[in-house]
């Protein structure tokens, strides 16, 4: 019911929605559940495990019970919290947990069978039979199991994420974060205040007290006029990590109606030199018998909804409180004009001023009322009690939220006068509470720690300190009564989300499980979408009740981030679909796919698989033409992938020589030369050629795969072995375009080309040259075995250089060729890629240990040389022939031995079908396997069913003497 | 996370590309047993306290640090560049 005069919304902006298909009506600046009370809505949802009938327990994020299914343009948002989402024009909301309807759910049964679904049933209930674990009961659980539903297609919603930089982040702006806000702004700081909620203010805004507004409102115009300040409300911190780091989430689009170029969420990363914690307390709940009907709420829950929102949280309330905090809501009912028909006080001396009748030394033992509350019995000083209410308000005292600051591990301290756990200083560096966070309830010391944390983190960050005046506000004391549980009949819930019940803590105390995070475990308390807000309290008191220990004994479980759900959507923001990678094209990219070339992924580049032909209908017809055109013709290929790493300086030969097994010191200027990088443990990293292209300046070529890592690997070894060696050296990958050029014409087509026709130009020379005036860098090195060149230009003149040689080398009877001849190609003279140097082979597996230089150091050279890295016990690179098709991944075996791990002789690392030489081919890993060339060894393949004989072979099938290459 | 790399200042360790302990640094000399190797590239503590390990600051400057920190505590207690240590040459 709506409350004349009263709340913050905006009655001049009506707002439709419907819940469970009814429509109702709310104002701007409603939550769906204030907007629901103020229909008379009270049934709003179904309990987890029993599916009780649940209405609204509090009015802010950690609601428990009040959980719907927000449906938007086809998204549906599961597990919403009715008391933080906004309504807006249109807005279509769902109950969920229940079947068929809110008001006849069959699964309520479970309510009935409740005295066999204690703490444990599951554990003990589904043991046996084993079989009947997977095919009945999980399928069984699942269905009853869990809250909200998804859609089961791809979320269409958009996320984003961001960073921010500040000196102090003050999270929550009631009293104490506005205090701190304004007293480290007018010094000067720059300052974010993030707010959970829509609107700024905190408690103020709920407990309309003697501060009022004016005093918000003109703290609040101040703040939004300075620029040193950034306001984020709707922006919930959620985990506080190491150097200052805070996750936050803002809810960006999500209150407002369909909003195409809005993200629903954004995830923020906040950078702060200094935080305050000024996130308040959360009021918890009492546990007595039948507490979670609907109708029963927190006392400033309700206060909330009449100050906030101008609504009334039943026609005859009655309060159970523990506080003097608790009874000013009644007095603010009662002057509202609610009907307040009693207060009971479980304190034998409290006041009694309140407009109603006071029951003092009270305390509730049942509720009833099916689907609302109708009626509670209990007793006081003067004896039982049975009343007519539709609306109890319950305060069993208020928990400091202290969830951030324990996000680093530390433990808070229980604090006996005020019943309740603080945070201790220091527990997050650089982060302090104040205010109610702090244990620091009333108005007036909530200003004074705001003002208080704001100088401190001031000072610490050695910017000057001026302090604001405070404004007058009450201080009244807070006086509260641990009462953590009512004895009584029925059961008393502690976890309303996950339906624990205070039987279920002391039934995990019996059976042995007395840890605090054992019995979270067994009964999963504070395991449900609040994890825990509104019960881990109460729950370790009881426990500590059930175990004889005091409550600081028992101890807290651990906080962990987030803080309120994350939606993984929001976490992820921006990874999906193309988001998830970066793609890396080369410059012949266009002309490829322009000739029909399928793209393959190597790395973050995309490089063209092979070029169809018309009439080729399968990527071997293409592959095997490809591979005979450049064995008898000319075919070109963008190679612009591999790393490019520009070396130059005095010692720039000297750093060679100690990065590479071989010795670059004595490579002629104009000269190229095949090098062999190892890891320190001796094994192969990457392989590749460098030039010299000057005394002093080195280019050298990694393979694609291993670019980056390979210049990581250089910076180290400069940086921590040899910093005095003059030497500096820079990726020039993506500066230059590179192609290679092969086959027995090739020649001819580089001439056809270049400004001036190649002289003298020897296997494993390079050079500069032009192209049409352009400066291009050639290079005479084979990738295929064939006379091969590499011509590299300035990425500007790639695509143009590319299109010019194909058109070319289509009228020599060439083109281009793709990933897979050059693959076929390189398997055919055993020139190996990293699915050879996989990272545990070395050099002498591959039939390199001569490439280890004996008369200088070099990175790896002793671990190379140690036993076990070399002998007839390691595998070893070999060819494979085999008439039939076979796979990469296929393990070899000794014919006649049985086909098992322990007598598996090595393994296949590539294969291809050679066209040139009519036969399959691969390379592979053989126990001994360069003395047992000309063998027969078996080879089975588990994965594609093949079992099949093969010929041991010299790894270089084609042209072992280099004819062609050096022709 | 957050380092500060000497040469860029205070940035978010996704910047920084983990590699592992200190002990690379550690290159025994040319002849030097296999026990020395060994230690360099395989024995490692595990120390619940202060540790130093190496991190190159791979999409910022292309400085390899030494950072010294606490694994239990997570403070930075320190950052240096590989390259001005002290006995950094070979």
């Amino acid at each position: 019911m709506r409350i004349a005069g009263k709340g913050l919304i905006d009655r001049s902006e009506p707002v439709t929605f419907t819940f469970d298909g009814t429509r109702h009506h709310g104002f701007k600046g409603d939550t769906l559940a204030s907007a629901l009370l103020a229909n008379g809505v009270r049934l709003v949802g179904r309990s987890f495990k029993y599916h009780r009938p649940r209405g609204i327990l509090t009015a802010g994020p950690e609601e428990p019970n009040a959980m719907v299914e927000v449906l938007d343009n086809g998204s549906q948002t599961p597990n919403t919290r009715a008391t933080v989402q906004e309504i807006y024009e249109g807005m279509a909301a769902q109950s969920q947990n229940r079947w068929p309807s809110l008001r006849f759910d069959v699964m309520a049964v479970n309510d009935l069978a409740a005295p066999f679904l204690g703490a444990g049933f599951y554990y003990k209930t589904f043991m046996w039979p084993r079989a009947f674990w997977e095919g009945l009961y999980e399928p069984l659980i699942r269905r009853a199991a869990g809250l909200g539903t998804l859609k089961p297609h791809h979320e269409p919603a958009s996320y984003e994420k961001a960073f921010a930089f500040c000196d102090l982040l003050v999270i929550g702006s009631g009293p104490a974060g506005l205090m701190a806000a304004l007293t480290a702004a007018q010094n000067g700081a720059d300052v974010i205040l993030a707010e959970q909620d829509s609107v700024l203010g905190g408690r103020l805004v709920a407990e309309a007290n003697a501060l009022g507004a004016d005093w918000l409102t003109a703290t609040l115009a101040e703040l939004k006029s300075l620029p040193n300040v950034r306001l984020m409300p709707r922006t919930t911190v959620v985990g506080a990590y190491d150097q200052g780091t805070y996750a936050a989430l803002e809810r960006v689009g999500l209150h407002l109606p369909n909003q195409p170029h809005l993200p629903r969420e954004c995830f923020w990363r906040i950078v702060a030199s200094q935080a305050i914690l000024a996130t308040g307390a959360l009021e918890r709940p009492i546990a007595f018998s039948n507490n979670d009907r609907p109708g029963i709420m927190l006392a400033s829950a309700a206060q909330t909804y009449l100050n906030r929102f101008g609504v009334s949280p039943g026609d005859k309330v009655t309060l159970f409180a523990t506080n003097d905090h608790a009874r000013t809501v009644a007095r603010q009912l009662i002057a509202a004009g609610v009907k307040v028909v009693a207060i009971l006080d479980s304190r034998s001396e409290a006041s009694s001023v309140e407009d109603c009748p006071v029951y003092l030394n009270a305390a509730i033992t049942d509720t009833a009322g099916r689907r609302s509350l109708t009626q509670i019995t209990g007793h006081h000083a003067g004896g039982d009690f049975l009343i007519e209410t539709d609306c109890l308000l319950m305060s069993g005292g208020w928990n400091p939220l202290v969830n951030l600051a324990c996000h680093q591990n530390a433990r808070p301290a229980w604090r006996e006068d005020i019943a309740a756990f603080v945070p201790q200083p220091g527990m997050v560096p650089g982060l302090s509470a104040a205010g109610s966070a702090n244990g620091a309830f009333s108005t007036h010391a909530a200003l004074f720690e705001g003002r208080t944390t704001a100088l401190a983190a001031l000072t610490a960050m050695g910017k000057p300190a001026q302090a604001p005046d405070l404004p007058q506000a009450e201080d009244a004391p807070y006086r509260v009564q641990a009462l953590w549980q009512v004895p009584g009949k029925g059961r008393a819930w502690l976890d309303f989300a996950n339906d624990v019940t205070v039987k279920d803590v002391r039934q995990s105390a019996q059976e042995g499980y007395s840890s605090v995070e054992h019995m979270k475990r067994y009964t999963t308390q504070g395991m449900a979408p609040d994890q825990g807000k509104n019960s881990s309290v109460g729950a370790l008191a009881v426990l500590a009740d059930a175990t004889g220990r005091g409550i600081p004994e028992t101890g807290t479980t651990t906080f962990r981030a987030p803080f309120t759900p994350v939606s993984i959507g929001a976490l992820g923001a921006g990874g999906q679909g193309a988001g998830f990678a970066p793609q890396r094209y080369m410059t012949s990219d266009q002309a490829s796919r322009d000739r029909g070339a399928p793209m393959i992924e190597a790395g973050l580049w995309y490089r063209p698989s092979y070029f169809p032909k018309p009439g080729e209908t399968t990527w071997r017809q293409s592959c095997d033409r490809e591979v005979l055109m450049v064995r008898s013709a000319v075919g070109v290929a963008d190679v612009s992938t591999l790393g490019k790493i520009d070396i130059q300086g005095k010692d720039a030969a000297r750093f060679l020589d100690f990065v590479y097994t071989n010795t670059f010191s004595s490579l002629p200027v104009g000269r190229v030369r095949y090098g062999l990088m190892l890891r320190e443990d001796g094994f192969v990293m990457d392989d590749g050629t460098t030039a010299r292209l000057g005394e002093n300046h080195y280019l050298m070529t990694t393979t694609t795969a291993a670019a980056g890592q390979v210049m990581r690997h250089l910076d180290f070894i400069h940086q921590a072995y040899c910093p005095d060696f003059q030497v500096r050296f820079i990726s020039v990958t993506e500066s230059w375009a590179q192609f290679a050029v092969a086959g027995p014409l090739s020649k001819m087509l580089l001439n056809s080309l270049l400004d001036e026709r190649l002289a003298d130009f020897p296997f494993m020379s390079c050079g500069e040259v032009t192209v049409e005036g352009v400066k291009a860098r050639l290079f005479r090195i084979s990738f295929s075995g064939e006379e091969g060149y590499e011509i590299a230009v300035p990425t500007a003149y790639g695509e143009a250089l590319f299109r010019d040689l194909l058109a070319k080398a289509e009228t020599l009877d060439g083109g281009a060729y793709g990933m897979e001849a050059l693959n076929v190609m390189r398997i055919e003279k055993g020139f190996i890629t990293h699915a050879e140097i996989h990272g545990r082979v070395t050099a002498f597996d591959i039939g390199m240990a001569k490439m280890v230089a004996a008369k200088k150091d070099c990175i790896g050279k002793a671990s190379a040389t140690r036993p076990g890295l070399n002998g007839p016990e390691r595998e070893q690179l070999v060819g494979l022939r085999c008439d039939a098709a076979i796979g990469a991944g296929a393990h070899l075996f000794t014919p006649g031995d049985k086909v098992e791990r322990v007598n598996d002789q090595g393994y296949v690392t590539s294969v291809c079908y050679s066209p040139t030489l009519g036969t399959n081919l691969a390379l592979a890993f053989l126990k001994d396997g360069r003395a047992r060339h000309g063998q027969r060894i078996r080879l089975v393949d588990h994965m594609r069913k093949t079992d099949v004989i093969c010929e041991v072979t010299d790894p270089v099938f084609l042209d072992p003497e280099g004819a062609k290459l050096r022709a | 996370m957050r380092l500060t790399c000497p040469l860029c200042g205070t940035r978010d360790r996704r910047e920084f590309y983990y590699s592992g302990s200190d002990d690379y640094l550690n290159r025994p000399s040319e002849g030097a047993p296999v026990e020395a190797w060994d230690d360099m590239l395989h024995l490692r503590v595990n120390p619940a306290g202060v540790t130093k390990d190496l991190w190159y600051h791979e999409t910022g400057c292309g400085s390899w640090l030494l950072v010294t920190r606490n694994t239990v505590t997570h403070a930075v207690l320190a950052t240096e560049l590989v390259a001005a240590r002290k006995g950094g040459a070979a």
